[in-house]
């Protein structure tokens, strides 16, 4: 089921989040959107969940656009995993991934032996089996980030959004993670910070800046020395291995003597 | 696998619930200045429901059918509406503080009930009921406006709900000094602190079916319910309509406290404090917490209005004084505890 955004646009307090953004999500493919803070990557992703409606444009799902969509039939379909979504309530870690099973039940249709499959294997699958019983509270921030994504597949969707899945955790859990999702026979869309993540898990990459995707393709054509100074800033060399994936290498930036010179003002000043 | 011994338990967990409230209910009407046996409070039951016909003292089944057990009842839907609220609000609102009283709904029920009582605001058309819901509608809808104000975070509710109570109270208290006399002036200071002593059969007339179609709206979201553990965001992700949860849970809730202060007055604590308890002892799912607190309010209700009349030989306490006087060391202990687990 293809997830398509057509001039999508999002404002807030009367500034442009995003702008006229068209985007078509590849059924099985791993998309990654990289940009810098407050390029829109959040609100990009909230609209592709719909759980926010455009200003204007569409976005639609198997042709058919969210806003004429019921949010359970979405939910159905789609799942999110926002950053940092934290809670004050005394629940297990099983209890937090069984939420994903609302868009399935109803009010009056009971929780099955096959809903706590689901949620068993959602379990197992992130690795928490051992931790099922234990108190939200006390668990790390890693674990509450596989616990989102095991709720987010229990929710059993086609369709996989994740904000900046890995922020706060270690190497080995970011990489795990990463894994973890692109090894699920799933459509995921990941607004991602790491370049180098991004390059491996990737099928694609959008580059987002101030609201707009200024480009879209496959990590080798995007990840470029022009494209990361222009969009992020930063100077840097891209490396390419011999089996054709690519690493980016960041630099110091460059102008020092400026620096030196401007500390040498502020001190013939004080003088 | 965790579900099926609930499933088995259901209907022993349902008769214990229903049998704890009947007990209740049958001691509240038993226990008092004179005291009267339970076969009494039974008999009399009996005699007016299914006309048993059992040989009874007329002033014990007076006492019993028309002051006591009306009075019960009554105590038993405002403690369980309450605690309905109360938990509706902490799981909407994600904050552990809320509840009617705190947020200034009951403060604007009470408004709205003076103005319709005493400023005969809408010529009699507007029933004291429904003065006292546009009052908490109103009074709701200023507290939302100045927490989105004052920014999203979750103590700004807290914040603005006091400033509302303030505010509402101060106008009912104005409403009150200015233009009722020295009798009515009396009265309805009495009833603001929370007050069962006029309480009829008509009143359980209003407040069962209010009491009782609270908790089935609220059962109804349950699972929406559960599904503001992670947030509002959280919720819509998994599927939830969130703005029509928003409004239909808002409105039961303002309709339960509106109904409740206009019979009884505004009491505090129980809708803070009864959630709390109820969550420790069944946990954090909304399809059994949600009975749980309202039982337990119900019962918790009753006990207060026992006590409101025993305590003090030959008066009658306002049973927002006993409520509070229970329900703040009990906060306090919630607190504390739930500081010390985290």
């Amino acid at each position: 089921m293809s997830l398509r955004a057509e001039t999508v646009s999002w404002s807030a307090g009367g500034r442009t989040i995003v702008d006229a953004v068209d985007l078509e999500v590849v059924p099985g493919e791993f998309l990654g959107i990289i940009g810098p803070n407050g390029s829109g990557k959040t609100s990009l992703i909230s609209l592709l969940a719909g759980i926010r409606p455009p200003k204007s444009g569409t976005v639609s799902l198997g042709g058919r656009p969210l806003a004429k969509t019921t949010r359970r039939d979405i939910a159905q379909r789609i799942a999110l995993v926002e950053q940092q979504a934290e809670t004050t309530e005394r629940i297990t870690a099983r209890q937090a991934v069984e939420l994903g099973r609302t868009p399935h039940l109803g009010a009056l249709s009971p929780w099955s032996s096959r809903d706590a499959d689901i949620v068993e294997r959602a379990l197992a699958h992130v690795g928490m089996s051992d931790l099922a019983d234990r108190m939200w509270h006390t668990l790390s921030g890693g674990e509450r980030q596989r616990l989102h994504i095991a709720r987010a597949l229990a929710q059993q969707p086609q369709i996989l959004l994740l904000d900046e899945p890995t922020n706060h955790l270690d190497i080995h859990h970011q990489i795990g993670l990463l894994e973890l999702v692109r090894g699920q026979k799933l459509t995921v869309v990941a607004a991602l910070h790491d370049l180098n993540h991004a390059a491996v898990f990737c099928d694609r990459m959008a580059v987002m800046d101030r609201g707009r995707i200024v480009a879209i393709g496959t990590p080798t054509d995007i990840l470029t020395e022009d494209r990361i100074l222009a969009v992020f800033g930063v100077t840097a060399t891209v490396e390419t291995d011999e089996d054709g994936s690519c690493f980016v290498r960041y630099r110091r930036p460059r102008p020092k003597l400026q620096l030196i010179s401007d500390t040498t003002k502020r001190h013939d000043h004080a003088r | 696998m965790r579900s099926a011994p609930l499933a088995i338990n259901r209907t022993g967990a349902v008769s214990t619930a229903l049998a704890l409230l009947f007990l209740a209910l049958a001691l509240g009407a038993a226990i008092g200045e004179t005291a009267i046996p339970l076969d009494v409070v039974g008999k009399t039951v009996a005699n007016r429901l299914w006309g048993a016909g059992y040989p009874l003292d007329a002033i014990d089944e007076g006492i019993v059918w028309n002051y006591r057990l009306s009075r019960a009842v009554v105590a038993a839907c405002c403690g369980a509406a309450l605690s309905l609220c109360g938990v509706v609000l902490q799981a909407l609102l994600r904050n552990a503080l809320a509840d009617p009283y705190i947020l200034g709904i009951s403060a604007g029920a009470s408004t709205g009930a003076v103005a319709v009582a005493i400023l005969g605001i809408g010529a009699g058309m507007l029933t004291l009921s429904l003065g006292a819901f546009l009052g908490a509608v109103f009074a709701f809808a200023l507290v939302s406006l100045l927490a989105l104000r004052a920014g999203r975070g979750t103590g700004a509710i807290i914040l603005a709900g006091v400033a509302g109570s303030q505010l509402f109270n101060a106008l009912t208290s104005f409403i009150v000094t200015k233009s009722a006399n020295a009798e009515q002036a009396r009265g309805i200071m009495f009833w603001l602190l929370g007050n069962l002593s006029g309480v009829r059969w008509p009143d359980v007339a209003l407040a069962l079916p209010v009491a009782l179609g609270g908790l089935l709206v609220c059962l109804w979201h349950a699972r929406a319910l559960d599904a503001f553990t992670f947030g509002a965001e959280s919720a819509a992700s998994l599927g939830i309509p969130v703005k029509r949860v928003y409004v239909i849970l808002i409105s039961a809730t303002a309709l339960m406290t509106a109904v409740m202060v206009s019979i009884v007055g505004s009491i505090g604590f129980v809708g803070l404090v009864i959630p709390h308890a109820a969550r420790f002892l069944v946990g954090v799912r909304h399809g059994l917490l949600l009975p749980a607190a309202a039982l337990a309010g119900a019962i918790f209700m009753i006990a207060a209005d026992i006590l409101s009349r025993v305590i003090i030989p030959g008066q009658v306490l306002p049973i927002g004084v006993i409520t509070a006087l229970v329900g703040a060391p009990a906060f306090a202990l919630i607190l504390s505890r739930g500081r010390a687990a985290s």
